[in-house]
């Protein structure tokens, strides 16, 4: 069972991932990922991220059916939030559960970085003077580490 | 079409959204790009570097090479930096 959320509230990792699993004997492992908006050591008091209304949910599921498609997944949970938050907010959450860690481990990890480069969100900080900065730039690093993913042809 | 706009393409472009009825010669992405450029200042400074543009069609990514015939919803912005 596969779910995918693009929200403005926040969420509970530990019930998303409980959810994953409840009614059920197979699964051997959840690995529960969530990224967190950083102060940037004092620079930063909030992050706006814009999002495209439709896209966002499309493209996530696209991208947990490609995980799907090359992992024996049991399920999936992927939320991804927009608004306002402030540092120490969660931003995202990718839940994976499968009989085995191996699997749990590669898709969860695939999962963010498709997340990262594929999904329509944007970011930008808001500094403590009260100024919005410019939109944060993509990195390449990003790129790279969505890549490899298509680099390898199996698991 | 309707056309829609993200992040800094949406601030440089001064709208949200709008309808578009390009010529017909106005055939892919990228010709779509070249004829927004055209359209004034704000759209020039969107679109000044077009190989960073990011489009979609339909709500599903694109190349620049794709082609626009048919398109209901065409959207342009920044490399995504979510996550």
């Amino acid at each position: 069972m596969d779910t995918v959320r693009v929200q403005s509230q926040d969420f509970d990792a530990a019930a998303e991932a409980q959810a994953l699993k409840a009614g059920r004997l197979d699964v051997g492992a959840i690995v529960t990922f969530v990224g967190l908006c950083r102060d940037e050591g004092g620079r930063l008091t909030a992050l706006e991220i814009e999002h495209y209304p439709g896209m966002a949910e499309a493209e996530i599921a696209r991208v947990v059916a490609a995980a799907q498609a090359r992992w024996p997944l049991i399920g999936v949970t992927a939320i991804h939030r927009y608004g306002e938050l402030a540092p120490g907010d969660q931003i995202v959450l990718v839940a994976v559960a499968a009989a085995h860690r191996g699997e749990a481990f590669a898709a969860a990890e695939m999962l963010m970085d498709y997340l990262k480069t594929q999904a329509p969100f944007w970011k930008r900080a808001r500094r403590p003077d009260g100024s919005v900065e410019n939109w944060i730039e993509a990195k390449a690093s990003d790129d790279r580490s969505a890549a490899r993913w298509r680099a390898a042809d199996s698991p | 079409m309707k056309a829609v706009y993200f992040a800094w393409v949406r601030e440089r472009v001064g709208k949200n959204e709008e309808e578009l009825d390009p010529p017909a010669e106005v055939a892919t992405v990228g010709d779509l790009i070249a004829w927004l450029s055209a359209r004034g200042e704000g759209y020039a400074y969107a679109f000044e570097k077009p190989r960073v543009i990011r489009a979609a069609i339909d709500r599903a990514h694109v190349g620049h090479d794709a082609r626009i015939a048919g398109a209901r919803e065409i959207a342009f912005f920044p490399p995504m930096t979510g996550g």
